[in-house]
C-alpha cells in the first residue's frame, strides 16, 4: 500500500510540476508585455525598468520560473490589477461561496442521483429503468445555466421564495443566507445528479452479474438482502469515486452557475478577471483549482485502494 | 455504400425508436442549417423598434427580442453556428486524437511520453482549459472551436490509444506482422477500419458536449462573437429579459437540449451495438 501511495504521489507531483509551467508560461504568452499589463498605458519607462527588475523579468526564463515557483509555494500568487491586492486573498474572498456551492451540490447529486439510480438498476430492463436513465441523459443534455435562469423565472420571479442572485456570507448573517444558494446548487447538480445516477446504476449492473450474486440468490436469500449486502456494498466503490471526480469537476463546472446567480465565488472571478484582462488573477485561479483537482483524485485514488485491496493499480 | 452496409449502420435505430427519432432531429437541423435563409421567415438581423418584445402570435411564431429581431428566424440561422462548432470541434479532437492515440499505441516510447502529456493536460478542467486558451487568442469562432476541442483532443486520445493497443493484440494483427507487414499495413488495413464504429460513437458524444459548452462560452460572453446569432448568444442578451419575454428563454434553449440529447441517444444508440471489447473503453456499461 506504502508503495502504491508513494508512487501515486509521485505520479501527481510530476503533473503538477509540468502543470505548473504551463500555467507559468500563460502570463508569458497573453497578448501584450506583461509590464504594459501590470502598469497600464500611463506608465514611465522609468517605472517600467524598475518593474521589470522588480519582477525579475530580465532574468533568464529559467530563473523566472524559479522564483515564481518558489513565490508560489510562499503562498505568494502575485498582485491583482484591478483589486490592487494580493492574488491569495481575492481568491480567498471567493472561497467561502464556492465550496459551500460545491458542498450543497454534492449533497443534492447524493440524494437525487444515487437512490434513483439503485432504483433503476434494481428494476433494470423494465419501463420504469428506461424512463429514469432516458431522463438521465436529457438532464445531462440541459445546459446548467439555462436550468439556471428558468429557477429563477420560477423560483424567485413568480413564486419569490428564493433569492434570485448575490450571496452574502454565513458569517455575517447566518446559516439562513445559504437559501441563496438553494436555486444555484439545484441547478449545478442537475447534469452531476445524472451522471451519478447512470454511474450508479451500470455499477450495480455490473456487480448483479457476478457469481457471488448468484450463488447469493440460488441459497435462496431474500432478493432485497441480496441488493443490499451483495450487490450495493461492491458498488458503491465505484460510485463514491466517482463522487470525488465530480466535486473536483464542480469547481470549475461552476463558473458558468455563478455567473448566472451573480454569486461572489471563485468561477464569477475568473470570468470578471478575464473580461478586466486581470491577468495574476486568472493564472492564480487556475493554478488553485488544478492543485486541489489533483489533489482531490489522488485522496480518491488512494482511498479507493484502501477500500477494496483487491484493486491493483499499476 | 452497398444497401447492405446501411441496413447495418441503421440497425441500431430501428430497434430503439427513441434514437430514431434523435436522428431524426439531427437530420432535421442540418437542413435547418442548410437551408436557413428559404426557411427564416425574416432576415434575422432585421431591426424593429416598433415591435420589439412582441409575445409569440400568427406573424411571429417564436415572437421578436429586445430589437424587433424575429426569434423564429435567429433560431434557425443559429443552427449554423451550432454545426460549424460541433463539427469543427469533432474534426479537431479526431484529427490530433486519432494520430496521436494510434502512434503512441504502436511505439511505446513515443507513447509513454505522449500520454504522459495528456495526463498534465488532463489536469485541467475542460472548461477552464477553454478560458485559458480564450484569454491568450483573439475571439472568434476558431478560437471556440480550439478551446472546446483541446479538452475532447485528449479524451479522444486516451479512447484511441486504449482500442489500438486491444488491436495491436489482436492475432490477426500479429500474423500481419509476423508475415512481414509494415506499420504503415498495419494502420491502414487493420487498425483504422477497426476504429470507425467506436469513433463514430465517440464523435456523437464530442458534438453533443461541443453544443453545451460553446452555449456556455457565448452565454459568459466569451464565445461567437454578439453579432452573430447563436442559441447560446440569444440567451446571454435575453437573459435581462426573462420576467418580461420568457419566450426568449424558451426556443434557443430547446434547440440546445434538443441536439445534445439528440446526440447523446444517438451515441448511446450506437454505443450499445458496438463489440463489447471496445465498449468498456468509453467507460459506461450496462
Amino acid at each position: 500500500m506504502w508503495s502504491y501511495a508513494f508512487k501515486r504521489a509521485g505520479t501527481t507531483a510530476v503533473t503538477l510540476l509540468a502543470a505548473s509551467i504551463i500555467i507559468f508560461a500563460f502570463i508569458h504568452i497573453v497578448p501584450g508585455d506583461p509590464i504594459y499589463v501590470l502598469l497600464g498605458d500611463t506608465a514611465t519607462p522609468d517605472q517600467i525598468d524598475a518593474l521589470r527588475h522588480q519582477l525579475g523579468l530580465d532574468q533568464p526564463i529559467i530563473l523566472q520560473y524559479l522564483t515564481w515557483a518558489g513565490h508560489v509555494l510562499e503562498g505568494d500568487l502575485g498582485r491583482s490589477i484591478f483589486f490592487q491586492a494580493p492574488v491569495l486573498s481575492v481568491i480567498a474572498d471567493g472561497a467561502e461561496t464556492s465550496t459551500l456551492l460545491a458542498t450543497m451540490t454534492m449533497i443534492w447529486v447524493a440524494v437525487i442521483g444515487v437512490p434513483i439510480g439503485m432504483i433503476a438498476a434494481v428494476r433494470h430492463g423494465t419501463w420504469l429503468d428506461q424512463g429514469l436513465s432516458g431522463g438521465a441523459m436529457l438532464m445531462a443534455s440541459i445546459p446548467t445555466f439555462w436550468v439556471g435562469l428558468y429557477l429563477i423565472l420560477i423560483f424567485a420571479a413568480w413564486l419569490g421564495w428564493f433569492p434570485s442572485s448575490g450571496y452574502p456570507s454565513i458569517f455575517e448573517g447566518g446559516v439562513v443566507n445559504l437559501r441563496y444558494l438553494v436555486l444555484p446548487s439545484l441547478a449545478l447538480a442537475a447534469p452531476n445528479a445524472a451522471l451519478i445516477l447512470r454511474l450508479t446504476r451500470a455499477s450495480m449492473l455490473d456487480v448483479s452479474r457476478e457469481d457471488y450474486v448468484r450463488t447469493a440468490r440460488a441459497k435462496g436469500i431474500r432478493p432485497w438482502q441480496v441488493v443490499r449486502r451483495h450487490i450495493w456494498r461492491n458498488a458503491l466503490l465505484a460510485v463514491v469515486s466517482a463522487f470525488g471526480f465530480t466535486f473536483a469537476a464542480l469547481l470549475s463546472e461552476a463558473v458558468v452557475t455563478e455567473t448566472v446567480f451573480a454569486l461572489p465565488g471563485i468561477g464569477r472571478l475568473v470570468v470578471q478577471s478575464i473580461l478586466r484582462r486581470d491577468y495574476p488573477v486568472i493564472q492564480g485561479v487556475i493554478l488553485v483549482i488544478v492543485v486541489v483537482y489533483l489533489l482531490i483524485n489522488l485522496i480518491v485514488d488512494l482511498s479507493y485502494r484502501l477500500l477494496d485491496p483487491r484493486v491493483e493499480l499499476q | 455504400m452497398s444497401s447492405n452496409s446501411v441496413t447495418l449502420w441503421l440497425r441500431p435505430f430501428t430497434a430503439r425508436p427513441i434514437a430514431l427519432a434523435g436522428l431524426g432531429v439531427l437530420v432535421a437541423t442540418v437542413l435547418a442549417a442548410v437551408f436557413a435563409p428559404w426557411l427564416s421567415p425574416y432576415d434575422p438581423y432585421a431591426i424593429d423598434p416598433l415591435i420589439r418584445l412582441t409575445p409569440p402570435n400568427v406573424t411571429h411564431w417564436f415572437g421578436t427580442d429586445q430589437f424587433g429581431r424575429d426569434t423564429l428566424s435567429r433560431t434557425i440561422h443559429s443552427s449554423r453556428m451550432a454545426l460549424l462548432i460541433g463539427s469543427g470541434v469533432v474534426v479537431f479532437a479526431l484529427a490530433t486524437g486519432v494520430p496521436a492515440g494510434v502512434l503512441s499505441a504502436l511505439f511505446p516510447r513515443l507513447g509513454h511520453l505522449l500520454m504522459r502529456m495528456v495526463d498534465v493536460l488532463m489536469a485541467f478542467p475542460t472548461l477552464l482549459l477553454a478560458l485559458g486558451l480564450i484569454v491568450i487568442l483573439s475571439p472568434s469562432v476558431g478560437t471556440v472551436i480550439l478551446a472546446i476541442g483541446l479538452g475532447y483532443m485528449t479524451t479522444t486520445t486516451r479512447i484511441v490509444y486504449g482500442l489500438t493497443l486491444r488491436l495491436r493484440a489482436e492475432t490477426y494483427v500479429e500474423a500481419s506482422r509476423s508475415m512481414g507487414a509494415g506499420t504503415a499495413w498495419l494502420i491502414s488495413r487493420h487498425i483504422l477500419p477497426n476504429l470507425v464504429s467506436p469513433l463514430l460513437v465517440q464523435a456523437s458524444f464530442v458534438f453533443a458536449f461541443a453544443q453545451l459548452g460553446a452555449a456556455s462560452l457565448d452565454f459568459l460572453g466569451l464565445g461567437a462573437p454578439p453579432d452573430i446569432p447563436s442559441w447560446g448568444n440569444m440567451l446571454a442578451e435575453s437573459r435581462t429579459f426573462i420576467t418580461r419575454a420568457p419566450w426568449l428563454l424558451f426556443f434557443p434553449g430547446m434547440m440546445i437540449v434538443a441536439t445534445a440529447f439528440s446526440l447523446n441517444l444517438v451515441g448511446d444508440a450506437l454505443r450499445d451495438r458496438l463489440d463489447p471489447r471496445f465498449r468498456q473503453v468509453f467507460g459506461e456499461k450496462g
